[in-house]
């Protein structure tokens, strides 16, 4: 998922998409190569290990660490229950009387006890983990004990930022057009389980709403920074995100503040409405860019899957742009020309800068480090 | 082993960054040594070049290409057959090649120690000083529970760690039980799965033998001096050296194209100069600077994801650096709105904005952060937050760079109402000489007016100190040039590396608003004389240009003074810069910025204007 940094986002009707789904440690990989897979399924799963619990047990014990090994009941390795004895002296005179023991507080694995500290650590059981595929596609190839590549062919948008983890709905319109904000009035019981779709904005409220009535994801133009803050808690830092436990994903086409959803997008979406739908928010601008992604399943043909070339996003003479930064934030434009020279903006900042043309047909000088090429 | 011009006449040095390699070629030219080109490429250590060698070769491509232009020779040429030609013949070849390196994220380390703020902070400031990225500082009295300290060992995965604990001949139990959670934990490394994480233990000497036999299965263990053998004694030089050593033996083995790399880095008798961190190869700029003018230092490198701060205080020339993670301008930008609040932000802005509006703004920087600011009142925001990240950056500096804590000080009779203690900052803004500036904001601000405007407002200097920034932040490869040629270094340094923007005078007190807080008469070196007495709260911009020197008679007013000894009228030497002098009377402990907002916009607009620092429209 992690890719170089390029200006640009895509949304794309059709194309090859490739998922590794791994796990966080080595474990077992659960399918084959070319077996079709659902989103839903369990493609690998590993036990993690356990938490390790640390216990001092020469001070519970009362006793010198070195002293310790005369009372210790179990060694490094042995398995144990809760309440499994570690370790007991022999009471006053050796006669049990006053006798005092130490149990095990989890199940699990004695790790190590050490007569240094007096300290025994307990490992508890393994915790198991599974990954699911995700997308629905085929297993084209299996990474041996670590996870599998999926493949399949979508409709594909990338968001610019979201919140929350993966999750699979069916695509739901709210919006009739891509300047609308949607409203709580407008989200019912019908919505549970779906992703839906609203125009340029969405506000707490409805947010909340949608939640409550069990929306899986809400797809926007824009949102606003002080609702975010209001659904996380807290005011959020830097941008890694994806593992926020709010109830809901969250993505975002545009930015942050009220900007239509670009047509592109708003049309694609409208119509794959219904569809089924894999989400997530996951963002992470530094270090391997990781940007939300919307994944619309198609039907396919196994020789269908050649993946596509890799195009770096180009900015030329007829390159559709959005614009990301003030002024004009958010419109689409096409470039007419770049001049070479460096050209003095309202800032007083010298910079290479392109002309572009918007869909009204106004034309204006824009900072080339301020746009991004919409690609197909 | 150092080296003079009769060995050294040119010399190539790189910084191999995350993203760019920048070369610089140093000569020695006319009798000084100069820097005279410079080029960059991007950096080749990930995927598909995965050879650092190949960014190194392109950015030295350029500088011969630029050679060749500035001194209309085609036939200079510093590498043949893709490697260094040591030592130079005529046109061919160099007489050393040095180099720093941060890519593949620098060196990342977590450090232990058993009191968080005595021989934990003693292992921090070790593994910062050599240029590392302290992941996490785990003590025995850190208040986290033992399981926690193991998960989150466990979840970090540094290129080292460094232990220390207990004086010598002090506890056992507590760095050895610190032992045990690392082996529990299991820790392993960052690059590559095929070796052990390299430890380095640098505590009690008495407890060398239990903390072996705890970790040596789990980890590459290597001892070294305690860093703290008494309470009142730091000892941090071995333990820099050996994570110097391991970050070139293991930690840089493990990036693509090193192994050669460190085959490169060569004097003129072809005897290995190690490649230093990036951060490291800084502070032994700032130090060699401070020493041989005899000032005190501080510098900041603000990026977008961190800031860095390096200072040199005291007659001893103690070094401190201090690395604000998750202050900066684009990827963290938004960190500087949650840590500073956005009063703190806003009071820096000359004009109303909405709350959301400018939360917004905010985090379309952070999600896009490649863009800039093409509206004149986006470049103000952003210099708004830019001063906070730098304040708040500065502020954690000064309660890292102390004297140690937990020793007992002996103190004479002039002291004793003093309100000094052990854990002091060493941080005096009264004495500091030199304030250095780098990094995107600073170093590429549409007008160096507010580059000095950044630097005064965030870090408030005292008395009289000079202003500059490194426009192409070229101290990391003099830093390591240092470690063969101090001379070509500190030359280099004053001469190339650093823009003036001038000298700020401001004196320190408190006084009334329009009540007279400096007298100063300036003699301009043209003969003219700038005389005035200045109400408190107010600031002037004289010109004087780079490289001239203004006599200047200073005189505060009220109770305020204008250097360490508490004087309070002075006689000195004005140094000029592409800016100028900047006399400031707003005060200083306390600085304060008018409350009422009205106010206050116009005071800062009343500031600008008088500094130039923005275009006047904005101003209206």
């Amino acid at each position: 998922m992690g890719q170089a940094y390029s200006a640009g986002l895509t949304v794309t009707e059709n194309t090859v998409l490739r998922k590794e789904r791994l796990l966080p440690l080595k474990g077992e990989v659960l399918v084959n190569k070319g077996d079709k897979v659902k989103a839903e399924d369990v493609v690998a799963q590993t036990l993690l290990p356990g938490k390790v619990v640390p216990l001092n047990l020469a001070n519970k014990l009362g006793v010198t660490p070195a002293q310790l090994s005369n009372f210790v009941k179990v060694k490094a390795g042995d398995q144990i229950k809760k309440g499994t004895v570690l370790a007991e002296n022999k009471g006053l005179f050796g006669l049990g009387i006053m006798k005092n023991s130490v149990t095990s507080p989890t199940d699990g694995e004695v790790e190590s006890i050490s007569a240094h500290t007096g300290q025994i650590l307990l490992r508890e059981p393994r915790i198991p983990v599974q990954v699911k595929a995700f997308i629905d596609g085929v297993v084209t190839d299996i990474i041996p004990n670590e996870g599998v590549i999926i493949e399949n062919k979508s409709a594909y948008v990338q968001g610019i930022f979201g919140i929350g983890g993966e999750t699979v709905g069916t695509l739901k319109f709210l919006a009739s057009s891509p300047e609308e904000e949607l409203l709580p009035e407008k989200i019912d019981d019908s919505c549970a389980g779906t992703i839906i779709i609203a125009g340029a904005f969405v506000r707490y409220p409805a947010i909340d709403k949608a939640r409550k009535v069990g929306v899986k994801a809400i797809i926007t133009g824009g949102i606003d920074d002080q609702d975010i803050k209001q659904l996380l808690g807290y005011d959020l830092g830097v941008a890694i995100t994806g593992h926020e436990n709010v109830g809901i994903t969250i993505v975002c086409t545009e930015g942050f503040g009220k900007i239509n959803m670009a047509k592109k997008t708003f049309n694609l979406l409208q119509k794959f409405n219904g569809a089924k739908t894999s989400i997530h928010g996951r963002t992470q601008i530094r270090a391997g860019v990781i940007r939300p992604e919307i994944i619309i399943p198609l039907e396919f043909q196994a020789e269908e899957l050649t993946a596509p070339e890799i195009k770096l996003p180009v900015l030329e003479v007829g390159t559709l742009i959005r614009v990301i930064r003030q002024p004009n934030f958010g419109k689409i434009a096409r470039v007419i020309s770049l001049p070479e020279e460096l050209t003095k903006v309202e800032s007083e900042t010298l910079v290479r800068v392109l002309k572009a043309q918007f869909e009204d047909g106004t034309e204006a000088l824009i900072p080339r480090a301020n746009v991004e090429v919409i690609e197909s | 082993m150092q080296y003079d011009e009769k060995r050294l006449t040119r010399i190539v040095a790189t910084d191999c960054g995350s993203t760019t390699t920048k070369a610089i070629l140093i000569e020695w030219i006319d009798g000084e040594y100069r820097q005279t080109v410079r080029g960059e490429a991007p950096t080749t250590v990930e995927a598909p070049l995965n050879d650092v060698t190949k960014g190194v070769i392109n950015s030295v491509q350029e500088l011969e290409e630029l050679a060749r232009l500035k001194y209309h020779n085609p036939n200079i040429k510093f590498m043949e057959n893709g490697e260094f030609v040591i030592p130079r013949k005529g046109d061919i070849g160099v007489d050393a090649y040095v180099s720093t390196s941060s890519a593949g994220g620098g060196l990342q380390m977590m450090v232990t120690g058993v009191v968080a703020s005595m021989t934990g902070e003693s292992a921090e400031r070790a593994a910062l000083g050599a240029g590392a990225i302290v992941m996490d500082l785990i003590a025995s009295n850190d208040k986290r529970m033992n399981h926690e300290k193991i998960e989150r060992i466990r979840q970090l995965r540094p290129d080292m760690i460094l232990m220390a604990g207990g004086e010598d001949g002090g506890t056992i139990k507590h760095v050895v039980e610190m032992a045990e959670l690392v082996a529990a934990a299991d820790p392993k490394p960052r690059l590559g799965s095929g070796y052990k994480l390299p430890v380095i233990y640098a505590g009690n000497k008495m407890a060398i033998q239990e903390v072996e036999e705890t970790l040596k299965d789990k980890v590459n263990l290597m001892i070294t001096e305690n860093i703290r053998p008494k309470l009142e004694v730091e000892n941090l030089g071995p333990a820099r050296d050996k994570i110097h050593n391991i970050f070139m033996e293991h930690v840089m083995q493990q990036a693509p194209g090193y192994n050669k790399l460190m085959t490169w880095t060569m004097g003129p008798e072809h005897e290995i100069v190690p490649i230093m961190p990036t951060p490291a190869a800084v502070g032994n700029i700032m130090q060699a600077v401070a020493r041989a003018e005899n000032i005190e230092v501080v510098g900041v490198d603000i990026g977008g994801a961190t800031t860095d701060i390096f200072s040199v205080f005291t007659e001893d020339f103690i070094f401190n650096r201090t690395v604000s993670a998750n202050l900066g301008m684009s990827y963290s930008i938004s960190n500087v709105l949650a840590s500073a609040g956005l009063p703190n932000i806003m009071r820096w802005v000359p004009f109303f904005i909405d709350e959301s509006e400018l939360r917004n703004m905010i985090k379309n920087k952070m999600i896009r952060p490649t863009t800039i600011p093409s509206l004149l009142e986006e470049l103000v925001l952003e210099q708004a937050i830019a001063k906070e990240a730098l304040r708040l950056a500065f502020e954690q500096h000064k309660e890292f760079a102390v004297t140690l804590k937990g020793t007992q000080r002996q103190r004479d009779i002039s002291e004793a109402f003093s309100q000094s203690t052990s854990g002091a900052t060493i941080v005096n803004m009264m004495s500091l000489g030199l304030l250095v500036g780098s990094g995107g904001v600073l170093s590429h601000a549409p007008r160096r007016n507010q580059s000095a405007m950044m630097l005064i407002d965030a870090f408030l200097p005292e008395g009289i100190t000079r202003l500059a920034v490194d426009s192409i932040f070229m101290m990391p490869h003099l830093g390591v040039l240092s470690e063969i040629c101090e001379k070509a270094a500190t030359e280099v340094f004053n001469k190339d590396c650093l823009i003036y923007l001038g000298t700020c005078v401001a004196p320190v007190g408190k006084n009334k608003l329009g009540k007279p807080a400096l007298t100063a008469k300036i003699n301009l070196p043209d003969g003219t004389v700038f005389e005035e007495e200045i109400p408190y709260g107010e600031m002037r911009l004289i010109p004087l240009g780079v490289g001239e020197v203004a006599k200047a008679k200073l005189k505060a007013h009220g109770g305020m003074i204008l250097d360490k000894d508490k004087n309070k009228e002075l006689e000195v030497d004005l140094y000029g810069g592409v800016v100028g002098i900047i006399l400031d009377t707003r005060g200083r402990q306390p600085f304060e910025l008018p409350p009422d907002p009205e106010t206050r916009i116009n005071s800062l607009k009343k500031w600008m204007r008088e500094l130039k620092a923005y275009p006047e429209q904005i101003l209206k």
